[in-house]
């Protein structure tokens, strides 16, 4: 196991890049601790697989190294570097029994066979299929094929990483939820470090330490869900994480107080320097409510049940506004509403700017 | 709601049978006709029961003749299925030497039969031939018109050029097919080259190359025109397989009743070895079709 360093990394698939729109990857430097669980999140074409590829060592990167430990492996093919890979797709190997298929990344590095059939019981019992060792693959469902694939993908225990492709994207939803708590259970108990690339919010929040949120080949933002979800550190995060995302509103900021297009102003709970480009502020759902007299002009649309919360639909300045509704909240009545300030970011040009000093 | 019976619509099928009896299955009644009948010409038939059939079955120009047959059948397929699959393996997988290459494959398919017995024909001959001259002028006693061996080598190496292409191109498609994360999860497992092959391009590729097994075993099966040019099934009767035998029998010493004894029996063979590896087949694809194929 190793600490993983990508080091001024970045990737075309174009031999010869002209600008920033030819890279895959924009330029990273970031450290993958030994035993952390990430999850990399993004929409689809972000980059996300790329990096995955390049740590793994199927595409060598066109610019910058990769590092594990102190070793430079940038030139390093797969098999040196003895890491893990499950895939999206389900990959197992048709014409083998399932007890096959788990013992051949062992079988294929010369281990014991005492050692692989404890090994393989084991990890077969994890993935839910001790009854079926003998079974061909082929003509298993594309669920068991895909628990096939992440057994595989655990099964050797000195692995430097293990690096997940959007694996349950063919997986049952309770069978979803199983196999991450699994994964998760089973990260606690061996500590490999993981890597788990998805664009489902809830798996990377669910599964993952740390997320690192991709948009557009960059790395946009690393943090714990909780950074993610109070101080995105771009738009991009704050429109993706959150059900729904967070609302932005066009402004100028002067000190601290948010300007709107119309003249009406917000308290931003903390002085900013003045900032250049498209400014626009950030408040989540979450953290707006509803008044009669206070705060900003709403036109509300609709109210929906979203199951646990009411959410109001609405706009502010022409600008669509949602708001999560606090248990029991009246909505008749009440045509403004009012943002908590210390929740309030600002953005210039889709960037966090940081406070100057949050106020008490 | 209730589905209406409507027997006028066998009536729609009325022209395929027209054009199937036309083309196949009245031209075959002649041929059982005269498998049962003797005749000496002046449209006049005697009946002759089983005798044709049980003379051929018994026959040992015949079996000489089924003995070559499935020797040369044998032989091609052991090298051309092999051969295939590596050339197959070895092609450019995309750019333009991969359309190249499959230009150039093609072509040998591309040329008629007898077109491809006249070049080895000619390609063999000492006097003009650059194959049997070269072979000459390095000391090999090469004649395919005299030596039974030279003949066989002659005709196996033109029909091996003819033909690997096809097994080839059908494993190529075979191989397209494959998804790239198969090889990247092999690379992970740290899985020879070997296991590469054995356990992810092979299974992938079977489907395709029981076809290309079944198409050459049928063609190679039936082959005429190619030695029949080269050869002329000689020297002796070395190279005389079923058709030619079967062409000289009927048109040659026209012995009529024992020809179509004798071709009704092939065709017979044919279809029951065609239907075997049907059967085989869309077997193995209901197996393979218990799930719906990902990716």
């Amino acid at each position: 196991m190793a600490q993983i360093t990508l080091k001024n990394l970045a990737h075309s698939y174009n031999p010869h890049p002209a600008s920033e729109q030819d890279y895959a990857l924009k330029e990273i430097d970031h450290v993958w601790q030994d035993g952390g669980a990430y999850a990399l999140l993004g929409a689809s074409g972000s980059g996300k697989t790329t990096l995955l590829n390049i740590i793994s060592g199927l595409l060598r990167p066109s610019h910058g190294r990769v590092l594990f430990g102190d070793r430079d492996v940038t030139d390093a093919p797969t098999a040196e570097r003895n890491i893990a890979q499950v895939f999206q797709f389900p990959v197992v190997y048709d014409t083998m029994t399932v007890r096959d298929n788990l013992a051949f990344p062992l079988r294929n590095r010369g281990m014991d066979a005492g050692y692989i059939k404890a090994r393989v019981d084991q990890i077969a019992a994890m993935i839910g299929m001790e009854g079926m060792l003998s079974r061909k693959a082929q003509g298993l469902t594309a669920d068991a094929k895909q628990k096939i694939s992440l057994g595989r993908g655990m099964v050797r225990e000195d692995v430097n990483a293990i690096l997940f492709d959007e694996p349950l994207t063919v997986i049952d939803p309770h069978m979803k939820w199983e196999l991450r708590t699994q994964l998760k259970q089973l990260h606690r108990e061996f500590g490999h470090t993981m890597i788990y690339v998805t664009h489902d919010q809830t798996e990377a929040l669910t599964f993952a330490q740390k997320v690192v949120v991709m948009h557009d080949g960059r790395v946009v933002q690393m943090g714990t869900p909780e950074e993610l979800f109070e101080t995105p550190a771009h738009t991009f995060v704050g429109y993706f994480i959150g059900s729904p995302g967070m609302n932005f509103l066009d402004a100028e900021v002067q000190g601290n107080r948010a300007v709107l297009p119309g003249g009406e102003s917000v308290d931003l709970g903390a002085h900013y320097a003045p900032a250049s480009g498209r400014v626009q502020i950030g408040i989540r759902p979450e953290y707006a409510r509803l008044s009669a007299d206070q705060g900003l002009p709403l036109t509300i649309s609709r109210v929906e049940d979203a199951g646990r919360h009411r959410l109001l639909r609405g706009a502010v300045l022409g600008k669509p506004l949602n708001i999560v509704l606090a248990e029991g909240e009246a909505v008749e009545g009440r045509s403004r509403v009012l943002f908590r300030p210390e929740k309030i970011n600002v953005y210039a040009d889709d960037w966090r700017v940081a406070p100057e000093e949050r106020a008490a | 709601m209730e589905k209406t019976q409507n027997n006028r619509a066998w009536f729609l099928v009325l022209p395929v049978l027209v054009i199937v009896a036309f083309s196949a299955v009245i031209p075959l009644m002649t041929v059982v006709n005269y498998s049962f009948n003797d005749t000496f010409g002046n449209n006049e038939f005697f009946w002759a029961g089983l005798e044709w059939f049980d003379e051929m079955v018994h026959s040992d120009r015949l079996h000489a003749a089924l003995g070559r047959q499935i020797l040369f059948s044998a032989i091609i397929l052991a090298i051309e299925v092999p051969l295939g699959i590596f050339v197959a393996l070895n092609m450019p997988k995309k750019g333009f030497w991969s359309s190249f290459v499959l230009v150039v494959m093609s072509l040998p398919l591309l040329i008629p039969f007898n077109v491809v017995g006249t070049i080895w024909q000619i390609f063999g001959r000492t006097d003009i031939g650059l194959l049997g001259h070269t072979l000459a002028a390095l000391g090999f006693d090469y004649n395919y018109t005299a030596d039974v061996l030279d003949a066989w080598v002659t005709v196996i190496v033109m029909d091996v050029w003819h033909w690997t292409s096809l097994v080839a191109l059908l494993c190529y498609a075979g191989l397209q097919s494959i998804p790239q994360a198969y090889y990247q999860a092999a690379k992970i497992d740290q899985a020879s080259r070997w296991a590469v092959f054995r356990y992810i391009e092979l299974p992938k590729m079977s489907g395709v190359l029981l076809i290309a097994v079944l198409l050459r075993f049928m063609d190679s099966f039936m082959i005429y025109t190619e030695p029949f040019v080269v050869t002329g099934g000689g020297p002796g009767n070395a190279t005389t397989f079923l058709s030619i035998d079967l062409v000289k029998m009927a048109v040659g010493q026209f012995d009529l009743g024992p020809a179509a004894a004798f071709s009704l029996m092939y065709f017979l063979v044919i279809l029951l070895v065609s239907w075997v590896f049907y059967t085989v087949m869309t077997n193995m694809d209901r197996s393979a079709s218990d799930i719906p194929e990902e990716l």
